[in-house]
Parts: structure tokens; C-alpha cells; sequence
């Protein structure tokens, strides 16, 4: 009643908002600026300074090589921070496209390519990407198809259920006794109506994405071992995770605090719709 | 002193735009600084159209509203302020002293469930013990007219209709024994014939609890019965207060007398409406229609504006149109009317292209066009065009009036601008600006209106165009289509259950029942005696329903079980028929009969003297 606060709420989803766009920024600005920000580079080892414990000169500590993991996690930022927004962009085109097609049209089509996409669905998702990896090599562009591909199926069906309400619509018909073409009707009748739903799904898709990323490097799939990536570098220390613990926290929060903020943002912006 | 005291109520809403920024600023008032009072006992009408704020007033009272409403203002019940109660104070209120009703008693209730322990549950935060508490429910259930209570009160909230819905929440209102009884449009949602039960209920009950009541209405006829005195609110603000009987017969302010004209009264038609025709002289159109002279007419028939022959379609079992035949002329309105389920909508989107039938034949101007609407030439789908049902549903809310026009103009070839298409459907310049989803169900449908008429369309299907809207915009829609049709000649398909709108729009009027055309024929033969058993009792619904509230539907949603396929042996209408001759009815399909007044009717009852029929003659050719 009067004076309770949900969840809902205005002024605490704004809270929510600023910590969401501070982390997500904070990376932003590494991906662009880490030459700049970074004080050491992250390649160059300190022979003498092997599994230094985080001090003020290393905020983060060094690793096994000497190599300071504080610039190291921030030169992670840039490869995460590239594949995973190119791989949300690619599975966004091509599953709104066939989300509208499928959807609006129904009959065979739908039901052939709802079968198709379900088939690769019920893959775990990162079989085709170890599959593609072990074929085509590893390459930014490899990833960026394969998790492209794997987010896909999701994001179409999204599009499609959407498109299933839109399309029963009375203006839509409106725009068919006018003699609207498909494309006019699917762009300027429906796409705006289901654009919302697209912007959220999509922002979940990149959460998926980034932690996707981490684990393929995790498993030697992704980025080469000793590049600064994050799931790399969690990779290459875990073994001196019990006397060097510094050198597998700080990668796995980077990953960590990227996947939250990027979700806590899809939550605001799916709360902000639904308000 | 007054029971409830209600002193400069004000309520605005924290704005929700989007940009975080402004969110926190406080929108313009929806109420504003209204006050009133209500004696024991006594029913004050709230009454205006949507969007006035009546329901607001009503959420502030029970202390309802969500967090981003700001209120200001007293709300004194027997020396309590409302307003300042809270926490323990404000439920020991909620459970003594108030109770509400409201327009949907299906969300009132939970499903989950039984009504009788819903009852019971608030007779238990009372005081009650369980078995006793048990025991009143029933008691109560019997109080508000339920038959066989005891069985009512095992049973889930869906597995009882609307009206028994009501009564169940009315029976919870009751367990409270209320001070202040608020009823929301408590009979909005359902058949007329409940309605009056359910309206008959709260005046029973009103006398026996003593409480003040508020009565939420739309409906003036419903003010009229139910209230001593009457507010009248408009944007917030009330404009008028009084007794009912001074404000409704002699009202002395302009919008109470706006709303009080907006009401069609039953009997008035297009060339009775002295509203209407102030502004728009009737021009002689005898021998124009099928109306009058029958030479003219028959050589109209020639070649009408359009025409469809046997149509027929099925969806599965269910047949929604059985060989149905209709011809509309140049300029014509033909009321289509039947209740939910007849298959008059089906006929239209057929018309109009949107469905496709299994079988028949629509004509143009003499010309077979095509059945879907994507194999039809631009010039016949320009001249065929709809106006849908739902006014949230036939406007795209992301797009901007003035595109919805300017599109409609390009793809239908129209020749005025914009503003001239605007202002022909009385539609503000300002408004051209706005997103849809900001306007009004009336002014939607205006646009929906200016839409449809933005080319040269000949005929337009109007599907239900007024049903969803409140009782005040209605008339004022109708005349509007009036109008146009008037002005540009455009003939108009009009499809509803409500025989007072179909009788004051229509030249023609076919009844449809279970996919047949069952009676069709000039307005006043339609309406003059001998009918059809199935208009006979439409019309005796209509005049009902006149008789208690003035003019309005007839049906809520549909109760004929359509015949299937394997059924259709004789006449359509057999089963429900009061005239039913036993073993030719059921059996054998009724002859078409053309009486002297061009009246059309199936059915097998000796009806009068007949003539020739050249349509029924050509479709047995056919």
C-alpha cells in the first residue's frame, strides 16, 4: 500500500542501474584505454618478482612468469569485450530475421526450421564450439560464428513468440487490407512493437556470452594459453591456486563482475518494460 | 453529520517517463480537489466516462493506490481520517469497516480457492470460530439469492458464471458488514438479464446494512435507478452535484448535458437524431436505397455494390457460415446482427478478404473478386476496407497519428492531406502528433475511422466499432459514420449484437443465427411484425433492456451452441425455437419467404402473404 517499495520500485532499480553501468564502464574503459591504464605491459615478465603477493606496486600481485596480473586483467577486457558483443550482434540479426519470417508466416517453413533449431538446441552449447574450435582453429572470427550460431536458436524463438502475438493484431490486418508489403509489415508494424523483447533477450545473450568466452579459453579453446585472456589465466594458474591464490581470484572476479553487471542491466531494462 | 466525508481529495502519479532523471516528478492531478459526502444509507453516483478518475477516487478511499501516487486530502469515515491510518490501525479498517466491489469479480476472487472458504476466511479475521464461520458463509450465500448454497460454496471460483462470481463477492462484502460500501461498475461485465438480478441484490442489501455506498458507474440509466444523489465527474474535477432526479432531468452543467445527450435513447435512429441533423440536413434519398421504390431498387439490384453468394465456411465441426448470400447497394448501411458466435464476423473478414471461405462467391460492382486478400487487385482492396473491434488492438502504438494517416493516404490513394482526413473525423490537429497508445478508445477509433476512409473506399466493414467503448463516446461515433457515410457515399457492412445501434445506423438489417441469414429486409420491415422467431427474440431482449436502462447490449458473450455439420438437418434455429412445428423443423430446411414488405425471412411458419422472390429464384438457379 502506501509507502511500500517492490521491487519494482523506481528509485532502488536506479541504484541497481548505477552499480550495473559502473562495472560494465569501468571495463568499457579498459578494453579502449588498457594500454594507457595498465602500468605494466602484460606480457613482461619480472624473473625476479615470480608470485609476488598484491602490493601497492603490484595492486594484483604477479604471476608465475612475473607478468603483473593487475594489467593482465585489464588487457583481458579487450578480447572478452569484442566477441562477446560481435557474437550477440550476429545471433541477433540472424534470430530476429528468422524469429519475424517463421513467425509470421507459420506453416511448413516454421515447422521444418523449429525443428532444425531445436536439434541444435538440445546440443550443449559448447559442443559446436569445441567442434569448430578443434576444426577451423582458434580465431576471433571462429568464436564470434560459433557462439553467433549457439545463441541463435534462443533469441529466434524470442522473436518468433512475439511475432505469433503481434501478428493477430488488428493493425496488422489494417495494414494488409492497405496492401502493405511483407517486409513493410514485418519492419514498421511488428519489429517496433517486439523491440523490447529483443533488446532484453539480447542483453541476456551477452552475459551468456562473456562467460561462455571465459570457458572456452578455460578449456584451451578460446584464446592461446599466456594470453592475458581471462578464462586463459585461470587456466594457466590454477595449479598454483593454493600458494598463489591472487593470480586465479582476480581473473575469475573479472569475469564474475562483467557477467553481473551485464545481467543486473537486462533486469533493469526488462523491469523498465514491464513497469 | 455524514458518514463519509470526503474533503479536497487530490491524487497524482510520479511521472513514469523513461529517462531516469525526471522519474519522481509528479504528473498533472487526476483527481482534483474533489470533495463530497455520503449519509448512511445513502448511494451517491460517481458517474463520467473513462479516464475521469471515478476509480481513482475509489482506490484513494480504500487506500489502494500504488506507491507512485501522491495523495492530498481528507477521507473521514465516522471520525476516522482514512488517510493518516496505517500499519495495524488501517488493517483493522480494511477488515471493520470497508468493503468494495468491483467490475471484475473474477480477479476478486482467488482461484485457488473454494468460494465458501473465501467467505469464511474473512468471517474468520472477524472473530469466527471455523465451524461457525463455515456455517454463516453458507448463510450468507443463501443471502445473496445463490440456489443451493451449500453446493455453490464447495465450488472454485471458475466453476461458477459471472453473475455467481458477483454474488460470492458481494456475500464476502457482506461478511464484513461494511460501513462504507464502494461498488466499481459492479455489473459492467455481465448479461442484462444478470445484471438486473444482481442490481436488485444491492438495493436489497443496501437497505439492510445501512452503510454509505458509492456507486461507480458509466451509465447514467444505472445512476438513475440505483442513487439519491449523483456527481458528476469530468478530468478529475466534479462539475456537478446533486440529487438525481435535479442533476439528470435539469442538468445546468454543459457536461452533464453532453453526457446526457451521448446516451442513444431506444427508438432513436439517423433520421430521428435531432443531435445528428443540426449539423447535418438529410438529403432525400428516397428511391435511392432498397428502401423505397421498388422499380429503382430492382434495377439497382443489377449490379449492387457488392454481393456475396454462398458463402460457406467451416472451421473443423463448426460451421460459421452456411450458404450465406447478401447483397449491399451504393451508399447502403446493412446492420448485421446476431449474437457472439453467429458467424457475422466471419462474413465481414470474408468481405473483406482477411478469411478465406471453403466455398461462394464475393462480387464487386458485378465482378468475382478474389477470395484472399493477397490475389486482389489495388483497386478492390482499396475499395473494401474494415474498422476493427478492439480500439487497443487496431492501432499500431508505436507509431504517431499522423503517420497512421499519411500512410493510409499514400497506399489507399486518397487525395486530401492530412489535417483535411483528420478534421473530416474530428480528429485536433494536436492530437496528429501523439502516439496512438496515448489516446482514448473513442479517438482511436476515430483514427481507425479516418484510416479506412483515407482512399475512395466504397464499402467499409465495421466490425463492432463501438462495443468496447463507453456508453458516452458511442453515440458520438455513430454519428461520425453517419456523416461520412452520408458525405462520401460510402456504404457501410455493420456488424453487432446490439440491435439499438444496428436500428439507428442501418437502411437494411440481416439477422444472423448459427451461419444463416435468417431475416433480412429494409429497417422498419425488420423491426414491424411478422419476424422471424430467433428477431423476435432479440427484439423482446432489446426492449427489455430498454425498459430497465435505457439502450445497450443484449448479449455479453455467446450462448448459441452452433449446429455442427452432422446436425444440420432442418431449420438452424429449431432447437431454441418457441414455434417449433415437431417433425418438419427439425427435419426439413425452412423455404425463404418474400413478404410484401421486402422482408426475407427462412423459416417454416405460415407468415403472411408472399411474392416472387428474384433473388432466391436466381440462387436456386445458381
Amino acid at each position: 500500500m502506501i509507502g511500500t517499495r517492490s521491487a519494482a520500485d523506481p528509485s532502488r532499480r536506479r541504484v541497481t542501474l548505477v552499480i550495473a553501468v559502473t562495472i560494465l564502464a569501468l571495463w568499457v574503459a579498459s578494453a579502449l584505454f588498457g594500454g594507457v591504464l595498465a602500468p605494466f605491459s602484460p606480457s613482461a615478465q619480472l624473473p625476479r618478482l615470480k608470485f609476488a603477493d598484491p602490493s601497492a606496486h603490484h595492486l594484483f600481485g604477479t604471476d608465475g612468469f612475473g607478468r603483473d596480473v593487475f594489467s593482465r586483467v585489464i588487457a583481458g577486457a579487450r578480447p572478452v569485450l569484442t566477441i562477446a558483443p560481435l557474437a550477440v550482434l550476429l545471433a541477433t540479426v540472424t534470430g530476429t530475421v528468422l524469429g519475424l519470417l517463421t513467425g509470421y508466416f507459420g506453416g511448413l517453413t516454421d515447422g521444418v526450421a523449429m525443428k532444425i533449431l531445436q536439434s541444435i538446441a538440445i546440443l550443449p552449447p559448447l559442443f559446436p564450439a569445441v567442434l569448430a574450435v578443434a576444426l577451423l582453429g582458434r580465431s576471433t572470427t571462429v568464436l564470434v560464428v560459433v557462439l553467433g550460431f549457439a545463441f541463435m536458436p534462443i533469441i529466434t524463438w524470442t522473436v518468433r513468440s512475439a511475432t505469433l502475438v503481434e501478428r493477430e493484431k488488428q493493425f496488422v490486418e489494417a495494414a494488409r487490407l492497405r496492401g502493405e508489403s511483407t517486409a513493410y509489415i514485418l519492419g514498421r508494424e511488428i519489429l517496433p512493437n517486439i523491440a523490447g523483447s529483443i533488446v532484453v533477450e539480447s542483453t541476456v545473450r551477452l552475459a551468456d556470452a562473456v562467460f561462455s568466452i571465459a570457458t572456452l579459453a578455460f578449456i584451451g579453446l578460446g584464446a592461446a594459453p599466456g594470453s592475458p585472456d581471462w578464462g586463459a589465466q585461470v587456466a594457466d594458474n590454477r595449479v598454483n591456486l593454493q600458494f598463489a591464490w591472487w593470480t586465479v581470484l582476480f581473473p575469475a572476479v573479472a569475469v564474475a563482475s562483467l557477467v553481473i553487471s551485464v545481467s543486473l542491466l537486462a533486469d533493469v531494462i526488462r523491469e523498465r518494460r514491464s513497469a | 453529520m455524514s458518514l463519509l466525508t470526503v474533503t479536497d481529495l487530490t491524487v497524482a502519479y510520479r511521472s513514469t517517463n523513461r529517462s531516469a532523471s525526471t522519474s519522481g516528478v509528479i504528473g498533472p492531478a487526476a483527481v482534483d480537489h474533489v470533495s463530497f459526502h455520503v449519509d448512511a444509507g445513502e448511494t451517491l453516483g460517481l458517474v463520467g466516462e473513462s479516464g475521469c478518475g471515478k476509480s481513482t477516487i475509489a482506490l484513494a478511499i480504500a487506500r489502494s493506490l500504488p506507491p507512485t501516487a501522491r495523495v492530498s486530502g481528507q477521507v473521514d469515515l465516522g471520525g476516522i481520517d482514512v488517510t493518516a491510518l496505517s500499519g495495524s490501525a488501517l488493517r483493522q479498517w480494511w477488515r471493520s469497516e470497508f468493503a468494495m466491489v468491483y467490475q471484475e469479480p473474477q480477479a476478486a476472487l482467488n482461484p485457488t480457492m473454494r468460494v465458501g472458504a473465501q467467505i469464511a476466511e474473512v468471517l474468520r479475521v472477524k472473530g469466527f470460530e471455523r465451524e461457525a464461520a463455515e456455517r454463516e458463509s453458507v448463510a450468507l450465500l443463501e443471502r445473496v439469492a445463490m440456489t443451493n448454497p451449500a453446493a455453490i460454496a464447495r465450488r472454485y471460483p471458475h466453476q461458477i458464471s459471472g453473475g455467481q462470481q458477483q454474488r460470492v463477492v458481494i456475500a464476502m462484502a457482506l461478511a464484513i458488514r461494511p460501513r462504507l460500501l464502494v461498488l466499481d461498475e459492479p455489473t459492467t461485465g455481465l448479461d442484462a438479464t444478470v445484471e438486473r438480478e444482481i442490481l436488485q441484490l444491492i438495493a436489497d442489501l443496501r437497505v439492510e446494512l445501512s452503510a454509505a455506498v458509492l456507486f461507480i458507474t458509466h451509465d447514467l440509466g444505472l445512476v438513475e435507478r440505483m442513487c439519491e444523489r449523483v456527481a458528476v465527474l469530468q478530468a478529475g474535477q466534479i462539475k456537478e452535484h446533486g440529487p438525481v432526479a435535479n442533476v439528470l432531468v435539469a442538468p445546468t452543467h454543459e457536461y452533464t448535458r453532453e453526457l446526457l445527450a451521448c446516451a442513444i435513447p431506444p427508438g432513436r435512429t439517423k433520421h430521428n437524431d435531432a443531435i445528428l441533423r443540426a449539423e447535418l440536413p438529410e438529403v432525400d434519398r428516397a428511391g435511392e436505397h432498397g428502401t423505397a421504390g421498388h422499380g429503382m431498387s430492382e434495377q439497382r439490384e443489377a449490379a449492387p455494390l457488392l454481393e456475396v453468394r454462398n458463402i460457406v465456411k467451416r472451421y473443423g465441426t463448426v460451421v460459421a457460415s452456411d450458404g450465406v448470400s447478401l447483397r449491399i447497394g451504393n451508399g447502403e448501411v446493412v446492420g448485421l446482427v446476431g449474437e457472439s458466435g453467429s458467424g457475422k464476423t466471419t462474413l465481414g473478414r470474408i468481405i473483406a478478404g482477411l478469411t478465406v471461405p471453403d466455398e461462394g462467391q464475393v462480387l464487386l460492382r458485378g465482378d468475382a473478386v478474389a477470395a484472399d486478400l493477397a490475389h486482389r487487385r489495388p483497386e478492390v482492396r482499396r475499395s473494401i476496407q474494415m474498422v476493427f473491434q478492439s480500439p487497443d488492438s487496431t492501432l499500431n502504438p508505436r507509431h504517431r497519428v499522423r503517420d497512421v494517416l499519411k500512410r493510409a493516404l499514400l497506399k489507399l490513394g486518397g487525395s486530401s492531406t492530412v489535417e483535411q482526413l483528420a478534421a473530416s473525423c474530428r480528429l485536433d490537429s494536436q492530437q496528429l502528433g501523439q502516439l496512438t497508445s496515448t489516446l482514448s478508445g473513442g479517438q482511436k477509433q476515430r483514427v481507425a475511422i479516418a484510416r479506412a476512409i483515407a482512399g475512395d473506399a466504397a464499402l467499409v466493414v465495421c466490425d463492432e466499432p463501438v462495443s468496447a467503448l463507453d456508453v458516452s463516446v458511442q453515440a458520438t461515433i455513430l454519428r461520425l459514420l453517419v456523416e461520412l457515410q452520408e458525405h462520401r457515399d460510402v456504404a457501410l457492412l455493420f456488424v453487432s449484437h446490439d440491435l439499438a445501434v444496428v436500428r439507428y445506423l442501418s437502411d437494411r438489417i440481416a439477422v444472423m443465427y448459427a451461419g444463416r441469414i435468417v431475416e433480412e429486409g429494409p429497417t422498419e420491415a425488420v423491426l414491424a411484425a411478422p419476424h422471424h422467431p430467433y428477431t423476435a427474440e432479440l427484439l423482446a431482449a432489446s426492449d427489455h433492456r430498454a425498459m430497465d436502462t435505457g439502450s445497450r447490449a443484449l448479449f455479453s458473450a455467446g450462448s448459441a451452441t452452433v449446429p455442427s455439420t452432422q446436425e444440420r438437418m432442418g431449420c438452424v434455429f429449431a432447437d431454441r425455437c418457441p414455434s417449433r412445428i415437431d417433425g418438419l423443423c427439425t427435419t426439413t430446411a425452412p423455404p425463404v419467404r418474400l413478404l410484401a414488405n421486402r422482408l426475407r425471412i427462412e423459416c417454416h411458419l405460415d407468415l403472411g402473404p408472399e411474392v416472387d422472390d428474384p433473388v432466391a429464384g436466381e440462387a436456386a438457379r445458381i
